[in-house]
């Protein structure tokens, strides 16, 4: 844990406590504790079912939690969700949906614009901001079938940063794009990183997750380990996220879901 | 940029060509006209010229809330269809019109009597549950929403169809109206049954317009629009709530069987037009109420036809035009664009076959003769002078005694293809690691295709090279934009 966060008097920008998640009764979460200061670029590392989607779900109340708490500036969620930021999974929706790149990058905006208004030319001038920010800006009125799987990503990003957040959760921001997109993604995530934002980035590739990220979050089930990349990256560590340590725990939580189900 | 310019081309005289035979055809029935009246006086068809005209002016009651009745639902169900079809929710609209029915029959036990408001509560709360079962089965259980759907509806249906049956048997002459639920009866349509399609109508309308962005964001992108703190739950339900009450309000017309046409058949018209959301909400609300108008109309007509399915044809009817006649995806406009292509691909060929026969002598002559062509291209003299023919009729040739001259057009267009295809050529051998051999066969589908920007872009990055791979010269741009000196100074 950095030290500054050993000073009560300013909470973490993100603390989980104890949070368990459970899909019919098998745990996915189990009692993850976490805090987390401003500034830091956070790498999610960790094997497929380890949970990882769903940390970053389960912070932002998208997904039902079973225990524990989280807090954002020491408030819940509810509170301060206009200043988190959030990229979804790219295969999480429609791309035939009848809509443009800039509809899409608006949608940034609407938490902010408030019910029954529509966005004003400001939010406009903010959305075409931040697609030259992703340099898709000429794609600006393009039907968003028409895009490949990194402008895709871009059009997803650009739409989190227009959220003008100051708290990033990323699900897997470089699957399926060409190196030269994930190149200008980095940038992007390393200029928020420096202006003071706090990212959370689900991420696959162990060798570029040791050049990307500030910290790592070694998850599996629970948390493995949390700290600077230097520290964390460690092969024995790694072994203990990937197998080994955790396949007990593991198998628990399989029992524990069988059970369920067989209720 | 040539291909675009192509499609453009291709479209218009497409739209020309649709257009000429929209008039043939209009100035077919003009002629036909005189011969109707001639025969209609006292005829049949007179009769219903009549009737129509009796129609159009609205006079009767009946037919004035059927009209309205029609117009309000169609409109209503094409607006939340279109919501519906975009977020993939089609078979939702078949379970909600199925589950609604033992809602229909226990509004009727409310106060015994086909009483429009009691039987609009029932109707919609019973659709409710239905849906609030489907989705507890697939939050709770592995079964998919297909399943949960299917079983849903069939359930829903049968306890309907036994509850009505039930009431059939009861001493109440007034129940006889309840069987028009199943198969629509719009004839049954009266002032109390408009003033509750009036307030769904209302009500839809203004929920769109006020909450547009919210169901936009929600239908797009739920968990996203919930991390904003948006109420995607709330407009969720709401929508599904408004879904049943314009399920429940084209019931009485249109039947249990055929309701959910009314919300997919206009949404999927507009789906195929355009890709625009807003236009796609208003043209299937505006094919919903077209639909809705055509099949009073109709049933009007021939009042041995029920309305219901008449409106369900019409809005066919709209469905299969905008697949046959679609300006983008439509059936015609595709094997329209692709004659023209290959059409074009075989002309554009031909120019480049003159092309390399005459580069052989560097220009000297200002034709080339049939039977060079036709060894060039190793096909017979007449294969060859019908593509020449071609040519001329497109303005790329002329053709005097056996020989073709390349008109202005034609050399361009000729040293453009040989153009494109040499410096892809070129690209790929220099900037792809192609061997030379292997890159004929891409060059001839490529040089067809490429831009005027992609060209000036390979120009540009291949330093403007004057020599092919295999060691010809490649035309550049400048010099096709200078008089075809073929044409200018032949000697002939």
């Amino acid at each position: 844990m950095p030290s500054s966060l050993s000073t009560p008097a300013i909470p973490p920008v993100l603390e989980i406590h104890d949070l368990t998640v459970a899909y019919r009764r098998k745990p996915v979460l189990w009692g993850v504790d976490l805090a987390v200061g401003p500034g830091q670029l956070v790498g999610i590392i960790g094997p497929n079912g380890a949970g990882k989607s769903t940390l970053i779900k389960a912070c932002m109340g998208l997904t039902p939690v079973q225990g524990g708490w989280v807090r954002f500036w020491g408030r819940p969620f509810a509170e301060v969700c206009s200043r988190v930021g959030y990229v979804p999974q790219r295969e999480t929706v429609d791309w035939d949906f009848p809509v443009s790149v800039m509809d899409v990058v608006l949608m940034g905006r609407y938490g902010r614009i408030g019910l029954f208004r529509r966005p004003s030319r400001a939010d406009r001038e903010v959305a075409r901001a931040c697609l030259e920010q992703v340099q898709l800006l000429p794609y600006a009125d393009r039907q968003i079938s028409n895009l490949s799987g990194g402008q895709q990503q871009r059009v997803f990003l650009a739409r989190a940063l227009a959220q003008e957040a100051e708290v990033y959760f990323m699900d897997e921001p470089f699957a399926g794009v060409d190196a030269a997109t994930e190149a200008s993604i980095v940038v992007v995530l390393r200029t928020l990183r420096d202006r003071g934002c706090t990212l959370f980035v689900v991420h696959h590739d162990l060798p570029t997750a040791r050049q990307y990220f500030d910290r790592l979050l070694l998850l599996n089930l629970n948390v493995v380990a949390f700290g600077p990349t230097a520290e964390v990256f460690t092969a024995d560590l790694l072994q203990r996220t990937y197998g080994g340590r955790l396949t007990l725990l593991s198998e628990v939580a399989q029992a524990l879901g069988a059970q369920g189900g067989s209720r | 940029m040539n291909r675009t310019v192509c499609g453009g081309f291709s479209g218009r005289r497409f739209g020309a060509l649709v257009i000429g035979r929209g008039l043939a055809v209009l100035a077919a029935a003009a002629l036909l006209v005189p011969w109707v009246q001639a025969q209609g006086t006292a005829g049949a068809l007179g009769g219903e010229m009549a009737q129509a005209w009796r129609f159009l002016r609205l006079e009767d009651p009946a037919v004035r809330y059927v009209v309205w009745g029609t117009l309000l639902l169609g409109t209503t169900c094409g607006l939340l269809g279109g919501f519906m079809v975009v977020r993939r929710m089609a078979l939702v609209g078949d379970a909600l019109s199925h589950a609604v029915l033992p809602g229909v029959a226990v509004g009727f036990l409310w106060n015994m009597s086909r009483d429009p408001v009691a039987i609009f509560v029932g109707a919609t709360i019973a659709g409710l549950i239905g849906t609030a079962f489907v989705s507890a089965l697939t939050r709770t259980t592995r079964l998919k929403e297909d399943a949960a759907l299917g079983l849903v509806l069939a359930s829903f249906f049968a306890v309907g169809l036994c509850l009505l049956s039930l009431i059939q048997r009861l001493p109440s002459a007034q129940s006889a109206g309840l069987s028009h639920f199943l198969f629509g009866q719009a004839a049954t349509i009266g002032p109390e049954d408009i003033r509750v399609m009036a307030v769904v109508a209302a009500v839809v309308i203004l929920f769109v317009l006020a909450l547009y962005k919210e169901l936009v964001a929600v239908a797009f992108d739920a968990a996203f629009a919930r991390s904003q703190g948006l109420p995607a739950a709330v407009v969720h339900h709401a929508f599904m709530f408004l879904l049943a009450a314009a399920v429940v309000i084209a019931l009485q017309a249109v039947g249990v069987v055929l309701v959910s046409a009314l919300l997919v058949t206009p949404a999927a018209t507009a789906y195929l037009l355009t890709r625009s959301l807003p236009r796609l909400l208003l043209y299937s609300a505006l094919l919903g109420g077209a639909a809705g108008l055509a099949g009073a109309f109709l049933s009007f007509l021939g009042p041995a036809l029920p309305t219901g399915p008449l409106i369900v044809i019409a809005a066919s009817v709209w469905f299969g035009v905008a697949v046959l006649f679609g300006p983008r995806e439509g059936w015609c406009i595709r094997l329209w664009r692709r004659r023209v292509g290959v059409g074009r691909t075989r002309r554009e060929n031909t120019l480049k076959s003159m092309y390399h026969v005459a580069e052989v002598d560097g220009f000297a002559r200002a034709g080339v003769t049939l039977e060079e062509l036709a060894a060039r291209r190793r096909e017979t003299v007449e294969e060859v002078r019908r593509l020449g023919v071609e040519l001329r009729s497109h303005g790329l040739a002329r053709l005097e005694r056996e020989v073709l001259y390349f008109t202005p057009e034609g050399r361009r267009r000729a040293g453009e293809i040989v153009r494109n295809h040499r410096l892809w050529e070129l690209y790929l051998t220099q900037s792809a690691n192609f061997a030379p051999d292997h890159v004929h066969d891409h060059a001839e589908n490529i040089e067809h295709v490429l831009g005027e920007a992609v060209v000036r872009e390979l120009e540009r990055r291949l330093n403007h090279a004057r020599w092919d791979p295999h060691g010809r010269i490649i035309p550049s741009s400048s010099e096709l934009e200078r008089p075809a000196p073929l044409e200018g100074g032949g000697l002939r």
